[in-house]
């Protein structure tokens, strides 16, 4: 396919969703609805939207030119702000097209899954138009390629997800979310700053002009502030221990679509925005502050892995969709771990695990979210009771695939999550020129310390969740197990992480050509 | 011997005249109108600054301007680009403002706004705030800062037999009349110092001070500078603004709000730029302290204000209004290191106009609210979205813009532009503190946006009603003597209008508010689409 055509489905993808939600602000002509009911139509309206930008961002990676993903390709280039140099710059490469793709389907899921099962709040109106604009948000921040439209979608997000946590939530959702919302929005104002410098001493804020230039027009003591500045941001949303604490209160409390979407696309926008922005833009900040960033990443692995340990204990009153999330910040740890080794393999191994993190715990949050809907809580210890909840034997299905999402997750060779943090890894065992080895080698040794916590936390969880005595297991009433659109939500999630474990070089082929040109072509 | 006669552009001078010239018209045509006709004052009122805002289009090149002492120099009255953008704002915002007063004025809670009057001294301070940008003198300069707000004191107090305004309105009256004395002796200093009055030409005389005038030049410029920071309500000028706010009738809290403080803004920038160029090492660190005081100031003060408190959805519109006046003061204060400081200010204005569309529309839909809630809460914000779909989804809208958050993508873009300006003119601290402030600001409007989508079990318009009719009796006793301290003989008198009031506006909202609303919401998304409409002004030169 043509570069204008594939130009015009990537506006489409991010168009269509915009739309969709001020559609759904709309009331819906009776004649449309064909003799559903008004919450039936508007749910459905989400499904169509989403799925037609999942169709079109198919048609983008079929028609994406797979020999050349290092260059940007389904270009839009328009003056938008004149004043302030701002320009509607889209385009995908190797690096944005899986993401794109991942927030596509994620966010189908999403709807699909809400359609039968919609979270208590204000209504499907507000919830199909905020899931929406959430999602215009999400593939705007991977498809942009100017530093302000980057803000602007990265910003965007914000609004649709506190209100996500904070009307359809459960337990502690205003305070929750207003935290989510005031450390993001800390770190971004910051990141702001940071960018603008960037704007300001280079003269542009086209993304792959800088890119193109190296940081070559900024001092070194510019690249030095804009690299914090922007790092901090990302830091927050990625998120980075210890600017973390806002996670897990927002996964505790958010609906499950919020969960699944929260930290299968939007933390991504965090670790999206170091490998896009600061890694080719400031190359000079980035390697000063590379082994600060590799020493918090790897805390991050430890401690997430030691929360999660604590949690999974008995007589802790652990909550399950509060252990994931501090799971996520020992995954989201080998990503960071990743971007600050400086290499490409490092790099390709971040991205990869970036996708992996995605499908896994988006499956993950879906399962959890399904356990708490039939139990009623989420609590590790009123689940499992003395003996374990016995999931295998109450609904064998479902402990299944719960057991299938933590194995995955532990990163078993074979599955996703193994590809994404053995890279990692790797490339912490032989960091850049001028980065200090010994100092790598500790991080290396640590993470795969993590890998062993994280392996002893899981397999606790799934000890405590899917087994249990045959009393239990025989209880009444019977659980229900999956669903049929349980079924439709989940498999593409199990599937993929399949394909990919099997598969890496669908993935890596796409972004080791990527990560090559951000690395100036070498 | 020079003409004693000069010849006047009257062509130039019309924005000023139309309104001038209607309030006359409407103060006379009010004493012999019957009284149920006297609507047609309202609509009156707003046809004309409607013509006065189209008269702005023929004078579009900029390049008009007329009271010269000698031709084509020196000119009192310069409609120049900067003028004309300011006079925008300003005779759309009383536009706004007499939309927004048409039903407020007559269901009014006590019913006794006099219409007459109240429009002429909307117009007079209207026509006031319209001359003072595009006057270049001192004098003129004071005398149109006084037009603008000299009437305005009276709008205060307009509410008769509420003690509440007129404490308000003496409060405005007293330190706006010192900080307007102190003012003129600082101006009267800098003539001393100059022997000119005519803004450039005080430029140009400033840099040429001999040395034992520079100590007069230098306090007549900080004293001058004083008067207009109490109009904008900088910090520490700004405590008479909440009292004052909260006091007013609502329309005349929203005219001041995005008026009163443009003839602020304009002023200084017309002194600083303009006038007083040469002492850039002055003013530029005094006006970088200012917004980072005023801005923090108002903003923690928003951030306190209590959600059952009375009339605090005003009181917080007043509060954020002077955070909002720190980030104008921003780029102005980057002007004084900049090459161009005619360049930055632009952004000052650009950020002024998103504001004016913004707040006013926020005020327009509190204006909506309070005709069924008269305590003006913010708790009686609880749900609107159940109640009112339309209104609650604009007033989202109106404050995500002044939290700089998308949707409101043209109130991000303003704040990114002062941002820009501030880093741009290494001001990074002002940029770091402004941040944080960004962040403090975000916590109250969200709160409020919050409160606007809040399930509600019972039918809550039935309730709010219910509680002001019962307002005399079981509320007001059980709500002790805070309540009943603070309007003494109000809340029966309030509660036995808001009955028939309440029941008048369930058929539906009153055209000039629907106008209002939907003139702010369609401006505010086409802005957010297309920033550029007023961003162009952070762009080009405007002086």
């Amino acid at each position: 396919m043509n570069d204008t055509a594939l130009q015009y489905v990537l506006v489409a993808m991010l168009g269509l969703p915009l739309l969709g939600a001020a559609g759904a602000l709309l009331p819906i002509p009776s004649a449309l609805r064909m003799g559903r009911t008004r919450e039936q139509a508007l749910l459905g309206l989400g499904v169509i939207v989403t799925g037609a930008v999942l169709v079109l961002a198919v048609v983008l990676a079929a028609g994406f030119d797979h020999d050349h993903p290092g260059t940007m390709q389904a270009t839009t280039d328009l003056d938008w702000i004149p004043a302030l140099r701002i320009h509607f710059h889209l385009g995908v490469d190797g690096i944005s097209l899986p993401l794109l793709v991942l927030t596509a389907l994620l966010t189908f899921l999403c709807a699909l899954y809400s359609c039968f099962s919609l979270p208590k709040g204000l209504g499907p109106q507000a919830f199909v138009a905020l899931l929406l604009l959430l999602e215009t948000g999400t593939l705007a921040t991977f498809a942009v390629l100017d530093l302000m439209l980057f803000f602007l979608a990265f910003e965007t997000v914000l609004i649709p997800m506190y209100f996500l946590i904070a009307r359809w939530g459960g337990q502690d959702r205003e305070r929750s979310a207003l935290r989510f919302i005031v450390y993001t929005v800390l770190g971004s104002v910051i990141m702001l700053l940071g960018l603008l410098l960037i704007g300001v001493k280079a003269g542009t804020f086209d993304m792959v002009t800088l890119a193109t230039d190296n940081g070559s027009h900024l001092s070194h003591s510019t690249q030095l502030i804009a690299a914090l500045a922007v790092g901090l941001g990302l830091a927050v949303k990625a998120p980075m221990w210890p600017l973390h604490s806002w996670l897990p209160d927002a996964h505790t409390a958010a609906p499950t679509v919020g969960s699944v979407l929260l930290a299968g696309v939007l933390l991504k926008m965090g670790t999206y925005g170091m490998v896009r922005i600061l890694l080719p833009e400031t190359p000079g900040g980035m390697h000063t502050y590379a082994p600060y960033l590799g020493a918090f990443a790897v805390i991050g692995i430890v401690y997430g892995s030691l929360a999660c340990l604590a949690l999974a204990r008995q007589g802790n009153g652990g909550d399950l969709k509060r252990l994931i999330a501090y799971s996520s910040v020992g995954h989201m740890g080998f990503v960071l771990l990743g971007i600050a080794t400086l290499t490409t393999t490092g790099v390709n191994g971040a991205l990869f695990a970036n996708i992996a993190h995605g499908l896994i715990t988006g499956l993950l949050f879906f399962l959890v979210g399904a356990v708490k809907d039939r139990y009623g809580t989420s609590d590790l210890d009123q689940l499992s009771g003395r003996t374990g909840a016995a999931l295998y034997g109450r609904a064998p299905r479902l402990g299944g695939l719960l057991a299938f999402a933590a194995v995955a997750s532990l990163g078993l060779p074979g599955l996703a999550g193994f590809w994404g943090e053995m890279l990692a890894m790797f490339g912490s065992f032989k960091p850049a020129a001028g980065l200090s080895r010994p100092a790598y080698l500790t991080f290396t040794a640590i993470a795969a310390f993590g890998t062993l916590l994280t392996a002893a936390y899981l397999l606790t969880v799934l000890r405590r969740v899917c087994m249990g005595d045959r009393e239990t297991a025989e209880a009444r009433p019977v659980l229900a197990d999956v669903r049929g659109y349980e079924f439709a939500a989940w498999t593409p999630l199990a599937a993929l992480t399949v394909v990919a474990g099997l598969w890496p070089a669908v993935l890596l082929g796409l972004t080791e050509p990527a990560v090559r040109t951000l690395f100036g072509g070498n | 011997m020079p003409s004693l006669v000069q010849s006047v552009d009257w062509v130039a001078v019309t924005p000023v005249v139309i309104p001038a010239a209607l309030a006359l018209v409407v103060l006379v045509a009010d004493l012999f109108m019957p009284p149920e006709r006297k609507a047609l004052l309202g609509w009156l009122s707003a046809a004309g600054l409607l013509a006065a805002a189209l008269t702005l289009v023929p004078l579009r090149d900029g390049h008009r301007s007329t009271f010269c002492q000698t031709p084509g120099a020196a000119c009192s009255y310069t409609a120049d680009h900067f003028a004309l953008v300011v006079q925008a704002l300003v005779l759309g915002g009383a536009l706004l403002t007499v939309l927004l007063s048409l039903t407020t004025g007559t269901t009014d809670a006590t019913g006794t706004l006099p219409s007459g009057e109240y429009w002429f001294l909307l117009l007079s301070s209207a026509a006031g705030g319209a001359l003072l940008p595009a006057s270049r003198d001192l004098i003129t300069l004071i005398v149109a800062l006084e037009v603008t707000t000299l009437p305005a004191f009276a709008l205060v107090a307009l509410r008769r037999g509420d003690r509440l305004a007129g404490e308000a309105a003496l409060k405005f009256f007293l330190t706006s009349v010192t900080a307007t004395a102190v003012s003129l002796l600082g101006i009267s200093f800098v003539y001393a110092a100059t022997g000119t009055v005519n803004l450039s030409q005080v430029a140009h005389a400033l840099g040429h001070t001999p040395g034992q005038l520079d100590h007069l030049a230098k306090v007549g410029v900080a004293l001058t500078l004083v008067g207009f920071a109490f109009k904008l309500a900088a910090a520490p000028f700004h405590f008479w603004v909440p009292d004052t706010y909260t006091g007013a009738p609502l329309p005349v809290a929203a005219y001041l709000s995005v008026v009163g403080k443009s003839a602020g803004f304009s002023g200084l920038i017309l002194l600083t730029v303009v006038a007083f160029r040469p002492y850039a090492d002055v003013w530029g660190p005094a006006l970088g302290v200012l917004a980072a005081l005023t801005m923090t100031v108002g903003n923690v003060g928003a951030l306190r204000q209590r959600p059952d408190a009375e009339r605090g959805a005003v009181g917080l519109l007043a509060w954020s209004s002077i955070g909002q006046a720190g980030y104008l003061l921003v780029p102005m204060a980057a002007a004084s290191s900049a090459h161009d400081p005619a360049h930055e200010i632009g952004t000052t204005v650009a950020y002024a106009l998103m504001y004016g569309v913004v707040n006013l529309g926020a005020f327009a839909v509190a204006a909506l609210v309070t005709r069924t809630a008269p305590r003006g809460r913010l708790a009686d914000y609880r749900g609107l979205y159940g109640r009112r779909p339309l209104a609650a989804l604009a007033l989202a809208f109106f404050l995500l813009c002044l939290a700089g958050l998308p949707p409101g993508v043209i109130g991000l873009f303003a704040k990114v532009a002062v941002f820009s300006s501030a880093v741009g003119a290494q001001h990074g601290w002002l940029a770091v503190i402004m941040a944080v402030n960004v962040v403090i600001a975000l916590v109250y409007y969200l709160r409020w946006t919050a409160l606007l989508f809040t399930r509600t079990e019972a039918a809550p318009d039935q309730a709010a009603v219910g509680a002001a009719v019962r307002g005399g009796g079981a509320e007001g006793a059980s709500g002790g003597g805070r309540v009943a301290g603070a309007v003494p003989g109000q809340t029966p008198g309030a509660a036995g209008a808001a009955a028939p009031a309440a029941g008048a506006a369930a058929g539906g909202t009153p055209l000039g508010l629907a106008v209002a609303i939907a003139l702010t919401t369609v401006a505010g998304i086409a802005l957010s689409g297309a920033p550029q409409l007023v961003l162009r002004y952070a762009q080009g030169t405007l002086l």
